[in-house]
């Protein structure tokens, strides 16, 4: 247990809380512009889409483009039970994320057998399988969509979004994300050092449909009203994008991909024509001049605090 | 009443051909990029929108006749094809699979939203190029249209198979994707030819945008989407890389579309298409004409 208090771990977790509080006094003390807070919102949702997403393409080295249908699914139910059932708020985003979670079992196992491109094409058709599954739907409104109270404060996304990182976080450093990764690194070498290569895919493939659940029923809470429309392929694409504008195989790459393009389309939301051939541009010159993304597989960590200590503990040998 | 159904179901395989063979138009091209460079080309959709747009300027503008406007986009997007190529996927020859993917997903976007941001969101309609004729066989109808459509594209495709079976560039295409460096060490100019493919399936995939525009009588700048990857879907379906499985693909992709509208069912039929991509690359990866190729460790 002694490790866990770490100085590291110390300082991250009061980093975390004291960016928790100085944000929920700027709301509280309403200064913070609901621009501002909506975009810090959209920021903690796209993070655990691009992290959950990472976890998939960029750990394990699948390629999963169907992160908005695991997302619609989350919405969906989510929206379901709080606003047609009426049950509590965490009930509805745990039984999204857990349905998502299920979905992604099934999904998983038959289409984790495919390679590269035709997993991807696989992921792609089950995401708008899914879109046109709600949009012929009258129980949830169909193409209209339906309309639901908005319970998500800056305190639940934040403090989910917190959760999640971290939970993902130390799936990759364990035992579980080292054998994803041997996976990414050579599949068949894995295999040969008896990784068991479905087991690990089919189980990063759920954990991230999983988050790409949750993540869905706090949009679904948070935005008034959901659509099936929302969750096409192009809401596949961007997370996509963040997450290879960060680094694949990085976690803190991809929440600083969600960061940087969540900041950038709030900032063009003037202009969206722009956006998206900015994006597009953007994505095409990352992947010619620097195609492991800004980060590569490297994490942003706080590592030079943790050397401080351990020299600080030879020093006193 | 019997007799009403048995027209009922010739006439959705009348409506199904023409939609299948301008999936197949596009699933061509799809199926040459990848049987040559492995590329999944998601941005040949939006290749397809772009030769509807020039199909579109050719006739409105240029006032050209049918087949002379039909020749202009494929050739605008011929050269447009291989400028793709040369400027976005050809530094990425040698780059892992993954990041050509989102290369062509990135291109994909920018076509789309470039072609909004220059021609604007709003839907333009085609001019009737062709008589509103209709003849009747049996009490099924046969459109004008339906009929020249489906000559033009069966045209193309035997100009197409002659091409590759018979012509000395057809010759280096197959002997490139069959073996790209050994090819290279034949003396052939993998480059050229790579960009070729590229200017064949993008001229197709032109073709069909304007067979597209004037079959649905509307084109916009998102309309290469979905048709593109439903003919990504045929392609699959017929065995990805084959040439003779993206026209079968095409064609049943398009009869089992207009079945599944025919039962009522419309909303559902973009869902059909996916679910059979899904089984298709569950039950049989390699597709319907597919061999199985063994990989070596």
């Amino acid at each position: 247990m002694g490790n866990w208090f770490n100085r590291k771990n110390i300082v991250s977790l009061l980093g975390i809380v004291l960016l928790y509080a100085v944000v929920q006094g700027l709301i509280v003390q309403d200064i913070m512009p609901p621009f501002y807070k909506l975009t810090l919102i959209q920021i903690c949702i796209y993070i655990i889409l691009a992290t959950s997403l990472n976890l998939i393409n960029g750990i394990t080295g699948q390629f999963s483009i169907g992160h908005a249908g695991f997302m619609a699914i989350g919405a969906y139910v989510s929206a379901i039970i709080t606003a047609i059932q009426h049950g509590p708020l965490i009930l509805g985003l745990l039984a999204g994320a857990i349905v998502a979670a299920l979905a992604g079992l099934l999904v998983g196992l038959p289409t984790l057998r495919l390679k590269g491109d035709y997993l991807a094409i696989a992921t792609l058709g089950f995401g708008e399988i899914v879109r046109i599954i709600f949009l012929n739907t009258e129980y949830v409104g169909g193409a209209a969509g339906f309309t639901l109270p908005s319970k998500i404060t800056w305190t639940w996304a934040f403090g989910l979004m917190a959760l999640s990182v971290i939970l993902m976080k130390n799936f990759v450093g364990s035992t579980h994300g080292r054998a994803c990764i041997s996976i990414r690194e050579n599949e068949i070498a894995a295999e040969s050092m008896g990784v068991n290569t479905t087991k690990y895919k089919v189980m990063a493939f759920t954990m991230g449909a999983f988050f790409a659940g949750l993540a869905g029923g706090i949009y679904a809470n948070y935005f008034y009203i959901i659509q099936p429309m929302t969750f096409n392929f192009i809401l596949s694409f961007n997370i996509l994008v963040m997450v290879v504008l960060g680094g694949l195989g990085s976690m803190t790459g991809g929440i600083f991909g969600a960061i940087v393009m969540t900041l950038a389309s709030a900032l063009l939301a003037g202009v969206p024509e722009w956006r998206n051939v900015i994006t597009a541009v953007l994505l095409v010159l990352m992947m010619i001049f620097k195609p492991t993304g800004i980060m590569g597989t490297k994490e942003f960590s706080l590592n030079f605090l943790g050397k401080k200590s351990d020299k600080n503990a030879a020093s006193k040998n | 009443m019997g007799s009403g159904i048995v027209t009922q179901i010739f006439q959705q395989i009348v409506n199904g051909l023409s939609l299948g063979s301008i999936y197949a138009l596009i699933a061509l091209g799809y199926t040459m990029v990848y049987g040559i460079i492995k590329l999944i080309n998601f941005a040949h959709g939006d290749i397809m929108m772009v030769g509807a747009y020039s199909g579109w300027f050719a006739i409105t503008v240029l006032h050209l006749p049918f087949l002379p406007a039909l020749l202009f986009s494929m050739v605008a997007c011929a050269l447009l094809g291989v400028l793709i190529e040369r400027i976005a996927y050809k530094p990425l020859r040698n780059a892992s699979r993954i990041a050509a993917l989102i290369t062509a997903i990135g291109v994909s976007l920018f076509l789309e939203y470039g072609g909004m941001l220059l021609l604007t969101a709003q839907v333009r309609t085609y001019p009737p190029v062709f008589p509103g004729t209709m003849y009747i066989v049996g009490g099924v109808y046969f459109k004008y249209g339906d009929i020249v459509m489906l000559i033009t594209s069966f045209v193309l495709m035997a100009l197409l198979h002659f091409t590759v079976q018979y012509t000395k560039v057809g010759k280096a295409m197959r002997a490139v994707s069959f073996d790209q460096e050994a090819a290279l060490l034949m003396g052939i100019n993998t480059n050229n030819i790579i960009s070729f493919t590229f200017a064949i399936g993008s001229a197709l995939a032109a073709a069909a945008g304007v067979l597209m525009g004037v079959y649905f009588n509307t084109i916009d700048p998102l309309m290469g989407i979905i048709p593109g990857l439903k003919a990504f879907v045929a392609a699959v379906l017929g065995g990805i890389g084959i040439i003779p499985g993206a026209m079968v693909g095409g064609l049943m992709l398009g009869l089992i579309e207009s079945i599944v509208s025919g039962f009522g069912a419309s909303t559902w039929r973009d869902a059909v298409a996916f679910l059979i991509l899904i089984l298709v690359l569950i039950v049989k990866p390699s597709g319907l004409f597919g061999k199985n190729v063994r990989e070596k460790v």
